[in-house]
């Protein structure tokens, strides 16, 4: 039986759910790479173009670490989900550019709703690739989008519950894969928690009502992740304390969907941008003044 | 009077005023002063930090022509993160304490005519619709006769008998067609002058350099921001073959991707932002048809073309063909590109003697 590789960065944090419920489901093995770490960033900046975004580095360090664990590694492509919903270009290139680098069997699937190609028939494809029968593939999509559409709903009550509370509240800017990343964005939250204070996600609201939003802040704004970015901002800019702006070294939406919230919102703001050099004591002094400037737990 | 003002982009400043003033009778059109490296200063002391570098050249620009009394100013969107242009440097050149309107005629890479039309009336609300597409019709046009002898001069002016001659013709070619008033006109002054440029002598050896650029097309149309990297080439005797210019982006770009596609398709499936994958097949061409040497340039921090030089880098390895990666800053040092250029033409000529 084949095994399937699934690298933990940048679409995992998207779509590790579903994959995993689909995969259950199939009874097909799989193996998710470890938690980053110094030695996967590595790998990573060895075989990457020097001017790549750290996130996409980081990419291809955790498949550098997988390509001899496993038979498939699932790299999936995502253009755009609608008009005026582009993703960032490293999305769309992310396939090529793993076949190009590396020897190995990339099983993959395309995300291009102009196009009609939708997650459903991705997800059809590798059940398909992986010779699976036509029924059970149909019943593991079902299954996995049930599960998911509950941890969702959930995630959105607890995130909206979040801005109840009385604690200070500061709103995270930023992309899952940069956020929840063990060596890039984790050390944040773990010290914002440690001082006692509430963290909002951006990821985390109903891209629904957020993607509506975003349109106070920027008007022409076409890229799906920074629509729900600025959108939650304009959701609840009077409700939080502060924000904070999280993005790795060169990024390309970041640098100007960033730059224009900067300019528009009232509320104090921090922006911290990760490089592949840089330690978390720089960070940590940062945010030390950032939340004294609040005025938080950390005064007392 | 309104004032219209757009950024600069190589020569092709002279189709777009001639289109902009014949469109809008009641406004005048502010010829922006040429890019200098004081643009590039004042673009890159209010841009953000890590942006690609033709954001601070058009930004610069924008300053200078701000400082002339314009009052809308004209920016170009497309498919990666170009079509953010408009609204950031509105809202930079707001914060400075200047008034202006910055229009963004095409949003997401393909020019929607409603939107056009939308903005047009903006800047004149009883302008002519008929008299817009025909002069817009004569503006391609010139755009197409402006690149077919840039295509002929490319080729031609390394080997040139008399130094200057290319040179001294374009600036000739370029003052009367900005003069032209109707299509017969142009088609003449295009055929009389086409026929001067293959009248100059040159002398072409049979083992001459043949070598191709390709890269993100704002670094390799503004010879400027390309810190004059054909008029270098052309010092060394080389045949230089480019494929991007405007008129490919606006006619061709669409028609041609299948066919790249197909003509590449070990090494790209999909569609990569911008001119990612054309770089590609382009890249695949060049090695196969003769082709001594690969120069790829791009300004920094350009995203998509950062997607494509690992793909492009396995190609020129499989075809052992050398290239050449340029990275364009606002901080990038002249000499240093004058002495990667003069190693990478000596390893050129030995290639070649063995």
């Amino acid at each position: 039986m084949s095994t399937v590789g699934i690298p933990r960065s940048l679409f995992y944090y998207y779509y590790s759910n579903i994959w995993k419920d689909f995969l259950d489901y199939l009874k097909i093995p799989y193996v998710i790479s470890p938690k980053t770490n110094q030695d996967i960033l590595n790998r990573g900046m060895k075989i990457s173009n020097d001017e790549m975004c750290l996130s996409l580095k980081n990419y291809l360090g955790h498949i550098d670490y997988l390509k001899d664990k496993c038979d498939f590694i699932l790299v999936p492509r995502i253009s755009n989900f609608k008009k005026d919903n582009q993703t960032c270009t490293n999305f769309w290139a992310a396939y090529d550019i793993v076949k190009n680098l590396f020897d190995i069997n990339v099983l993959h699937y395309n995300i291009n709703l102009e196009k009609g190609k939708t997650l459903k028939k991705g997800l059809y494809k590798i059940g398909k690739q992986l010779n699976k029968k036509h029924h059970a593939i149909k019943k593991a999509y079902k299954y996995a989008i049930i599960k998911e559409k509950k941890r969702i709903k959930q995630n959105h009550i607890i995130n909206l519950n979040k801005l109840k509370v009385a604690k200070t509240k500061i709103l995270i800017v930023s992309h899952p894969y940069n956020l929840y990343d063990e060596m890039l964005g984790k050390d944040i939250i773990k010290y914002l928690i440690k001082n006692n204070i509430e963290i909002i996600y951006t990821d985390k609201f109903n891209p629904k009502i957020t993607n509506n939003l975003s349109k106070k802040n920027f008007k022409d704004l076409y890229f799906k992740y920074s629509k729900d970015n600025l959108g939650a901002i304009a959701y609840c800019e009077d409700k939080i304390d502060g924000i904070i702006f999280l993005s790795s070294f060169p990024c390309a939406p970041d640098s100007l969907a960033n730059e224009i919230a900067m300019r528009k919102i009232k509320k104090p703001y921090l922006n911290l941008v990760i490089d592949d050099s840089s330690s978390f004591t720089g960070l940590e002094t940062r945010l030390e003044s950032f939340l004294d400037m609040l005025g938080g737990p950390i005064n007392d | 009077m309104t004032k219209i003002a757009f950024p600069h982009m190589g020569d092709y400043y002279i189709p777009a005023n001639f289109l902009l003033s014949h469109i809008f009778k009641n406004t005048e059109v502010i010829k922006a002063p040429k890019i200098t490296s004081k643009t590039i200063e004042l673009g890159t002391k209010y841009s953000p930090e890590f942006i690609c570098t033709p954001f601070k050249y058009t930004l610069g620009t924008m300053i200078e022509c701000l400082e002339k009394n314009a009052d809308i100013l004209i920016q170009m969107g497309g498919g990666c993160r170009y079509g953010y242009y408009a609204p950031l440097q509105e809202e930079i050149l707001k914060n400075l304490g200047y008034k202006c309107k910055v229009l963004n005629l095409v949003s997401e890479g393909e020019p929607n005519l409603k939107r056009i039309n939308k903005l047009l009336k903006k800047i004149d609300p009883k302008y002519s619709k008929i008299k817009a597409l025909y002069y817009s019709f004569i503006t391609f046009k010139m755009v197409k006769y402006m690149d077919i002898i840039d295509n002929y001069i490319r080729e031609n002016i390394g080997f040139e008998i008399e130094k200057g001659s290319f040179e001294n013709l374009k600036n000739q070619m370029l003052v009367t067609f900005s003069h032209i008033k109707n299509y017969r006109e142009l088609k003449r002054t295009y055929k009389r002058y086409l026929n001067k440029f293959h009248k100059i002598k040159v002398h072409k050896p049979d083992n001459r350099l043949k070598i191709g650029i390709i890269g993100e097309l704002y670094t390799i149309m503004e010879p400027f921001s390309n810190y004059y990297l054909e008029k270098q080439l052309a010092q060394y005797h080389i045949e230089i073959k480019r494929f991007t210019n405007v008129h490919y982006l606006l006619f061709e770009k669409a028609k041609k991707y299948k066919k790249y596609q197909k003509y590449s398709k070990d090494y790209f499936t999909y569609n990569m932002g911008a001119d990612a994958a054309d770089n590609i097949a382009r890249c695949k061409y060049l090695c196969e048809n003769g082709y001594d040497g690969i120069i790829h340039i791009k300004s920094s921090f350009c995203t998509p073309e950062i997607g494509a030089m690992p793909i492009i880098n396995k190609i020129a390895s499989t075809y052992q063909k050398p290239v050449l990666f340029f990275s364009f800053d606002s901080a990038t040092s002249e000499t240093g590109i004058k002495t990667r250029l003069e190693a990478f033409y000596d390893m050129l000529e030995m290639r070649k003697e063995k």
